[in-house]
């Protein structure tokens, strides 16, 4: 087994040669992140299966692709999904397209690259040491800079991330900072897509402010191209009576994965992280939670669903940790998964670390096949085998779905759940 | 009457007999000296007199050993552990003998009496002897006759490896290979001591069968190695340790437990563990590292684990269940107290690999103090293991705001038909519960004794009844100090 991925030395060598070129690249703070990050990634280098956090996913395939960067420009432009929110910022190939997005005027909302002296302190301020997002600092092109005042109703927002046919594989790592003033609110819909059979790699790396009494919905939508990877870190702190809710799907991509961490720093800070997987053939979906309570009288809630269908594999892993201070801390987390074919794997991992006393956080698990009783009992109905298995798959999402209230985030996750088992099954 | 007098005087020869033999023979030889080394290893086989195999395969254990780290995965931490710097070999039986409980610790007496531990067992516990040798020489040597008449053998392992040699060399290390960890690996290439139990097939162990009666296992050993082998449609239930403090001197303890089910066979192996848990300041105490784990190879058979860890100051220990046989059934009981400094890292892991194999995880930690309580475990759902099924319960109690309780389960399915199921809730004693309590007579003290008592009582109840009077008792006297 060798040490370090072939791809970690790759990712390094491209550092090397583009420093100069990437944004903020002569600017001497970024320029100084970028090389920390460098130094760290150098270090850690694309996570490996003997550390703990990567046991189950294996970025081998990531490492052996040969991954460059997106340098050309894209003559063609994708294929665009219809715009649903009143505004939206459109990535392609991690870069901002300023002429196929719309944007509100009314508060600070861009490319990170042309505002990224207004950045300062607010890139790299929630950034963990970890491998993938030391990667994604070394090598940002691009990303969207969001900075909505206090008690601002910022309404919907659509990002949309777009992969190129561009015929080579390509890597972006866009950077997305958000900060979410006090007692401010914003729906944020993400979608990211790419060409059917392309090898890419999409990075980002969202840093997210939440502030007092402030309100960030976001809803994530996952329907890379099915040879595509993606892995996402989301970093999230939320203030005082704050509230941050994650709600992810992850349908597309040949390997995923989502991580997600939530610091809840103040009072009565509360975050609900949902999200449903489905995978079939040949794909691997990773959801990877950290909740931190690190305030007393927070509260979070999880619900996640993983559906495997063909050769796949899920896997959730999610950790609650809740710290001396957080008294009277109320933590839950549910991650259910269901299997519908016999090659499928599912590896779960919840884990609770508790130091203080005063709580009350819970977990359960649980995997399974559909009932046989209850598509017995449709079929006895009348409906078709495949059309009553679909029913149920649907059923079980339920819990997790539920949670999206906003009605353009609902109508962008049933266009990507709905006939999903029809396609995997035919 | 005078049978009676016969038997003591029988049995207090024999003893003064044994005594002098084993002091003029030993006299050079107690103590190997300090240190592993490949001479140590065959010091102790030479000690033992042990045949070529087994010599060998504890030097190819200890080849091993040396090329293996320690594993640092789990979430303890104390200071690193120089394997130089200890006794591999020592006799037991060359202590000084306490000649009356006047010249026992006070505290310890007071503990025994928490227990309801009668008289007579208070001395035999703390090696006080004629009564113990007489009680127990009579009791084992009863025992002994009832277990041969139905084949049964049930001895130490030394005793097991010069007269069932073929037993031995068949199933030792057959469960828990030599390199399967650290520890394991460390106990293969030096384990003095152990129990050896043999059930024949279709033989029910018409009692409950305990390192406690065994005359052989005075001491218990830091390097013990216990295996277990139930034939076909045989059962036994297994009690290890005893509820009443233990005070040993070894600092660290690596011990491995195999067990062997045959089809329909059964195995019930309780542990009460309450070695000296380091004292309020978390100040010396026990390293407690063990291996155990259960191969249920036959089809039906079961293994079912029970065990209430209250003692050392380390606890870093999964017994396990290898799920081979079509239907078998892997059962795993914990209660884990850690209480002052004290560090828990326990769980189990439940293998499935037979067809419809079933198993059942219950676990209640308990922490208080400044102490760290750890549930880790694996259940693992191999492609064969259709209609497998697991339900896991881990719940842990917190009290007082500086410990904590932690749960690591990794759920590993590969089999469609499986169905895993896992709940873990972390709480702590609520207020109106003890004040409920409390304005019915209850001290403090009683009240959080009742209370954890209440949060154990699906794994007390697996235990044997004695057992489960004492682990009771045993728990509320851990928890002493803890609160208010």
């Amino acid at each position: 087994m060798s040490a370090q991925p072939s791809g970690t030395q790759a990712f390094l060598a491209r550092f090397e040669g583009l420093r100069e070129h990437l944004p903020g690249g002569r600017t001497p703070w970024v320029a100084q992140l970028r090389a920390e990050a460098a130094e760290l990634f150098g270090a850690a280098g694309l996570p490996g299966r003997r550390i703990e956090a990567w046991r189950y996913t294996d970025l081998a395939p990531i490492a052996q692709a040969g991954f460059s960067e997106a340098l050309t420009l894209v003559r063609e432009t994708p294929a665009l999904p219809p715009m649903r929110a009143p505004y939206r910022a459109v990535f392609v190939d991690g870069r901002f397209a300023e002429n196929l997005s719309l944007l509100p005027g009314s508060y600070r909302c861009g490319s990170l690259a042309a505002g990224l002296d207004g950045a300062q302190g607010l890139l790299g301020a929630l950034a963990e040491k970890l491998p993938l997002v030391a990667l994604n600092t070394m090598l940002f092109e691009d990303g969207l800079l969001l900075d909505l005042p206090a008690d601002t109703d910022g309404g919907v927002l659509e990002l949309v991330s777009l992969a190129s046919h561009t015929g080579r594989p390509i890597a972006f790592h866009p950077r997305h900072l958000i900060r979410i003033g006090d007692g401010a609110s914003l729906t944020l819909i993400e979608t990211s897509t790419g060409p059917a059979g392309a090898a890419y790699l999409h990075n980002p790396v969202f840093e997210i402010a939440v502030g007092a009494g402030a309100t960030l919905s976001h809803v994530r939508i996952q329907r890379e191209g099915r040879a595509g990877f993606q892995l996402s870190t989301v970093q999230a702190a939320v203030q005082a009576g704050g509230t941050y809710d994650n709600f992810t799907l992850n349908a597309g991509a040949r390997l995923v994965r989502n991580e997600i961490h939530a610091a809840l720093l103040g009072p009565k800070a509360t975050c609900h992280m949902n999200g449903a997987q489905l995978a079939g053939d040949g794909q691997h979906a990773d959801t990877t939670t950290f909740l931190d309570h690190a305030a007393p009288d927070c509260a979070s809630r999880q619900t996640y669903k993983t559906v495997l269908a063909g050769k796949s594999r899920g896997v959730f892993q999610g950790k609650i940790l809740v710290r001396q201070a957080a008294q009277r801390t109320d933590g839950y987390q549910m991650n259910q998964a269901l299997l519908l074919s016999e090659e499928a794997e599912i590896d779960a991992k919840p884990q609770l670390e508790i130091y203080a006393d005063d709580v009350k956080c819970s977990h359960g698990a649980t995997v399974g096949a559909l009932d046989e009783a209850q598509l017995f009992y449709l079929r006895a109905r009348g409906i078709p085998a495949e059309q009553a298995r679909a029913m149920l798959v649907q059923a079980f999402l339920v819990e997790a779905v539920e949670g999206v209230t906003n009605p353009i985030a609902q109508a962008a996750l049933a266009e990507a759940t709905e006939g999903w088992w029809e396609r995997e099954a035919a | 009457m005078a049978a009676v007098a016969e038997t003591l005087e029988t049995v207090q020869a024999a003893n003064d007999g044994g005594y002098k033999w084993g002091f003029e023979t030993d006299i050079a030889m107690e103590f190997a000296p300090k240190g592993l080394s490949e001479d140590i290893v065959r010091f102790i086989s030479a000690k033992k007199n042990e045949p070529d195999w087994l010599l060998e395969w504890r030097l190819k254990a200890y080849a091993h050993w040396l090329k293996m780290e320690e594993p640092e995965w789990a979430a303890v931490s104390y200071p690193k552990i120089d394997y130089q710097d200890a006794y591999y070999y020592a006799a037991p039986s060359n202590k000084v003998v306490p000649k009356s409980l006047d010249e026992v610790d006070p505290e310890l007496l007071r503990t025994y009496e928490k227990l309801g531990i009668p008289v007579q067992e208070q001395q035999r516990l703390q090696g006080i002897a004629v009564d113990m040798v007489f009680d127990s020489v009579s009791v084992a040597t009863t025992f002994k006759d009832r277990l041969a008449k139905e084949g049964i053998i049930f001895c130490s392992i030394s005793e097991a490896v010069q007269e069932h040699p073929e037993l031995v060399r068949q199933y030792l290390g057959s469960v828990v290979p030599q390199g399967d960890n650290y520890f394991a690996c460390l106990n293969s290439a030096v384990f003095t001591d152990g129990s050896f139990v043999y059930i024949p097939k279709g033989v029910r162990c018409p009692m409950e069968l305990s390192t406690y009666f065994r005359i052989n296992a005075k001491s218990t050993g830091q390097f013990e190695r216990t295996l277990i082998i139930a034939e076909a449609g045989s059962y036994v239930s297994y009690l290890e340790g005893c509820t009443a403090p233990m005070r040993d001197e070894n600092q660290m303890h690596a011990a491995v437990v195999e067990l062997v089910a045959m089809d329909d066979a059964s195995i019930k192996y309780s542990t009460v563990q309450n070695w000296y848990p380091g004292d309020s300041e978390g100040k010396g105490g026990i390293y407690n590292f063990v291996t155990k784990r259960g191969a249920c190879r036959g089809a039906r058979s079961k293994i079912s684990w029970t065990q209430v860890e209250t003692g050392s100051a380390i606890t870093w220990k999964y017994p396990s269940c290898m799920l081979l046989g079509d239907d078998s059934v892997g059962e795993f009981y914990s209660v884990a107290v850690t209480n002052n400094h004290q560090q828990a890292d326990t769980g189990t892991k439940m293998w499935h690999v037979g067809r419809n194999t079933r198993s059942t995880i219950v676990s209640k930690g308990i922490s208080a103090g400044q102490a760290q309580n750890t549930y880790r475990g694996l259940v693992k759902i191999s492609p064969k293991a259709v209609g497998a099924r697991n339900f896991t319960q881990c719940d842990s109690l917190l009290i007082g705001d500086k410990c904590g309780a932690h749960t690591v389960p990794y759920i590993e399915n590969r089999c469609a038909t499986a169905k895993v199921e896992h709940e873990a809730t972390t709480s702590r004693i609520a207020e109106d519960q003890l004040f409920y309590c409390r304005s019915r007579g209850l001290t403090q003290e009683e009240a959080v004794g009742l209370i954890v008592n209440g949060f154990c009582r699906e794994v007390l109840k697996e235990l044997p009844m004695e057992f489960a009077v004492e682990a009771q008792k045993l728990l509320a006297i851990s928890l002493e100090g803890s609160v208010g």
